[in-house]
């Protein structure tokens, strides 16, 4: 059973609605490990050599973050600059995490028509999370289709539930290695539960 | 002359230095220890001191004054504000109500109404030296008995003076020689009533004034003149000077002392003069209840027995009574209350003063004078033994709430955070908790701190923490944190020890003073210590390197790599800190260390703690060549 390592990323986790019942519906995986890395780093000091053996120790890791701005919030960005490093994860000898999948779990407070080309943000989820697939495929990983919440703001708790019991799901058959079922359940028509 | 002066002094610290350690071995109390030596050196046992005691008496009773001035000092007049209620409430009613009762007692007794009621107001004065040195040395000021108790003694002070004024008219027989007697201390005896009334006034008005805006600069000075001496007899001037000034006047010395004293209380040189003229204090009271154990007539005592222990007795037990009835409402509480009416229950030193006025201006005669001498001096030696009956036999019974000897204050709040210690660094902890809404019951042992942070609408609760039933009903068994930040670490550690034993499920937060103190407290085991100084001086030393052209960034996650180390570094060390010698090498080894470590030294591949990932070496050396360089273009030569 492949191991999950969440990197989970919130700054301001006790005003969410959705990402708190998202967490609590996976922790209890014994395949899952979840790094949270705001209540770990509060103060942005991250420890390079921690965090590299958690991505060692597992073969699948989960970004899960809002969607801030198109990206993630601060703290996975300096994650990614100090963690990934170069001779470690990428780079003629950068072998690390090579064969590891990668993924981002995401909320958005917009609609999935939203992202559309004709929607109001002009580009699709796909497409603005192309910097964290080319960060994968840069160390030498596989980058999965995301999981994504869309609408978060106006969600409905029965919906969020819903979505809870999706992602466990999910990272279930991540974890047995039905990558492919996984795969086709994600693409193309991505988690949109809020309509 | 000299040499006797001497050899007194001798017999009477010798006594002192042999009794009063013995006394208090026993649980007795100093007083008590103060009250035998005197009665050991004077005339009924070993004669070493005779008539002189009452000499010794009137330079002793300096000591009450100087009582009186240390308790104005601690009472800031806006706190003597709120206690008005009692103290013209409790200690008038206990003074007229005690002395008619006392009087009606004299009556029955034969005597004639007049000296009866004169009797009545001298019997029915308490012993302020006694029972607020006993209060003070059991910490009980603050309880509500302690509050009862120094507003009744308060009242009965200021009663005097009218007291003095009403006693001739109860001359039985024109004032002979007495008249002259009196006149040497006071200038006023035979002046006009207007007169005297002004002077009073004039007095107290230039005590206030004068301590308001004359003492401070004259402090100041002396003060920077930084001989302690001299700023120690200042304050002693301040106190004998406005004790004779009382006494020219006519008020009681001790109640001009008191408000000196008050007036000095909000003085910046408060704590100074407290701590100077304390010394004093204690020993001119000891020499007081000395010469009132000398002063005891045995020989009158044998001579009737029975006449003096039955008023010893009937006396004790009505002021008891009257106060049992009248503090009820002032104590709101049976075992209080108590306290309280058995504390005043005996005659006190001003009763001495009085009778030999009364004696002198023929209200009472020698007889009733002589026997009532003896029956005030025995009822203070009694004092203490009514203390201990009080606190070991009564107390118990009362039940539930068992008053403890020291009580503390009420606690009513549950919190889940105690904070042990509200001093510079326990204050700020707590106030950055409650910005947070964080509950916190504060907890702390400076009397003078609680009072200052309660004006400043804090809620602080004064007390020891590290006594088991005040940490059980700050909630200790409900809260789930104790920051304990006290001043001493030795107290702290007991506290530690406490709070392990009692309510092992707090966690212990603990702030250290300094390193050696960390070491303690890690050595006991604890996990989360925090040195006062660490955080702030990297924060000094960060701006410092911002100063110096550092980039913030790099400052900050410099000292945090520092702070990170040291705190590894410090409990490596606490275990081998005992030992010099490996203490010493482990202790530089970690310098050299950490130093290295902030170096950027990017040969150092152990230490990854700094920007590999933003600034790499090796993506350089492995990034593909540069384009050789562009060939320069073709310039036609010429």
């Amino acid at each position: 059973m492949a191991r999950i390592l969440i990197q989970f990323a919130h700054p301001a986790l006790e005003k969410s609605r959705v990402n708190r019942r998202l967490i609590a519906a996976v922790e209890s995986l014994d395949f899952v490990t979840v790094n949270d890395l705001y209540e770990q780093y509060p103060d942005f000091d991250i420890d390079v050599h921690r965090e590299q053996e958690l991505l060692l120790a597992h073969e699948v890791v989960v970004l899960h973050h809002p969607f801030y701005w198109y990206s993630s919030p601060a703290l996975i960005k300096q994650w990614e600059d100090l963690v990934l490093e170069h001779g470690w994860a990428y780079g003629r000898t950068g072998n690390a995490l090579a064969g590891k999948q990668m993924l981002n779990a995401i909320t958005t407070g917009g609609k999935q028509e939203a992202y559309q080309e004709t929607g109001s943000n002009r580009y699709t989820i796909q497409q603005l999370l192309a910097p964290f697939e080319q960060t994968a495929r840069l160390c030498k990983m596989q980058y999965l289709p995301p999981f994504v919440v869309h609408g978060s703001l106006r969600i409905t708790d029965a919906e969020i539930d819903a979505a809870a019991l999706r992602y466990r799901e999910l990272l279930t058959l991540l974890a047995t290695g039905q990558v492919t079922e996984y795969a086709t359940l994600q693409t193309p028509v991505l988690t949109d539960l809020a309509n | 002359m000299s040499q006797s002066v001497l050899l007194q002094a001798l017999v009477y610290l010798a006594a002192a230095v042999l009794f009063v350690p013995l006394a208090k071995r026993f649980g007795l109390g100093s007083v008590l220890g103060y009250l035998l030596a005197g009665m050991v050196i004077g005339p009924a046992v070993l004669g070493l001191v005779g008539e002189e005691g009452q000499d010794v008496m009137h330079v002793a009773e300096f000591g009450v004054v100087i009582m009186l001035f240390l308790v104005g000092l601690e009472l800031e007049p806006a706190l003597l504000w709120k206690l008005r209620t009692p103290i013209l409430g409790l200690g008038g009613l206990q003074v007229v109500v005690t002395s008619l009762a006392l009087a009606g007692l004299a009556m029955v007794a034969g005597i004639e109404w007049k000296p009866a009621l004169a009797l009545g107001l001298i019997l029915a004065m308490s012993s302020t030296a006694i029972v607020l040195q006993t209060y003070k040395e059991q910490n009980q000021l603050g309880t509500p008995a302690g509050q009862g108790t120094f507003s009744v003694l308060l009242f009965q002070d200021i009663a005097v003076i009218p007291i003095l004024a009403i006693l001739p008219l109860l001359a039985m027989q024109p004032a002979a020689a007495g008249e002259a007697a009196a006149a040497d201390h006071n200038l006023l005896a035979s002046a006009p009533g207007w007169l005297r009334a002004l002077a009073l006034v004039l007095a107290v008005v230039s005590v206030v004034v004068l301590g308001k805006y004359g003492m401070r600069p004259i402090f100041r000075l002396v003060a920077r003149s930084g001989l302690r001496e001299v700023f120690i007899a200042t304050a002693l001037l301040l106190v004998g000077g406005v004790a004779l000034l009382m006494e020219l006047v006519g008020l009681s010395p001790a109640l001009g002392a008191f408000v000196a004293g008050v007036v000095l209380a909000t003085s910046e040189y408060k704590h100074e003069i407290e701590s100077d003229i304390d010394p004093f204090k204690g020993l001119l009271l000891g020499l007081f209840f000395m010469s009132v154990g000398a002063a005891i007539d045995f020989g009158l005592i044998r001579e009737n027995p029975l006449l003096i222990a039955g008023a010893v007795l009937a006396i004790m037990l009505v002021k008891t009574a009257v106060l049992l009835v009248l503090g009820q409402r002032f104590t709101g509480n049976r075992a209080q209350n108590v306290t309280l009416a058995l504390g005043l229950s005996q005659i006190g030193e001003f009763a001495f003063v009085l009778l030999s006025f009364t004696n002198q201006n023929g209200i009472l005669d020698q007889r009733i004078t002589s026997i009532a001498t003896a029956v005030v001096a025995i009822s203070m030696a009694l004092t203490p033994l009514v203390f201990l009956l009080n606190e070991r036999v009564i107390q118990p019974r009362l039940g539930p709430p068992a008053a403890p000897e020291r009580e503390a204050d009420a606690i009513e709040e549950k919190n889940p955070v105690i904070i042990a210690g509200f001093g510079r660094y326990g204050n700020i902890v707590g106030r950055f908790l409650r910005a947070n809404d964080i509950g916190t019951t504060v907890l702390d042992f400076d009397a003078d701190r609680v009072e200052t942070l309660r004006q400043l609408g804090l809620r602080v609760y004064y007390g020891d923490a590290s006594r088991y039933d005040l940490l059980h009903a700050a909630g200790a068994s409900q809260a789930k944190v104790i920051i304990i930040a006290l001043d001493s670490s030795e107290r702290a550690l007991e506290l530690v020890e406490l709070v392990r034993r009692h309510f092992p499920h707090l966690r212990i937060l603990v702030r250290a003073h300094d390193r050696p103190d960390a070491y303690g407290f890690i050595e006991a085991g604890l996990t989360d210590v925090y040195r006062e100084t660490v955080d702030s001086s990297l924060r000094l030393g960060v701006d410092a390197l911002r100063l110096l052209g550092v980039r913030a960034y790099h400052a900050q996650r410099a000292a945090r790599t520092f702070l990170r180390h040291d705190e590894l570094a410090m409990r490596e060390l606490a275990a081998v800190h005992k030992d010099r010698k490996t203490y010493f090498s482990t202790a530089r080894q970690r310098i050299q260390e950490l130093e290295q470590l902030l170096h950027f030294d990017a040969a150092n591949e152990n230490l990854r703690e700094v920007d590999e990932g933003w600034d790499n070496e090796s993506l350089r050396q492995e990034a593909p060549p540069a384009p050789s360089a562009p060939t320069a273009p073709q310039t036609p030569v010429v």
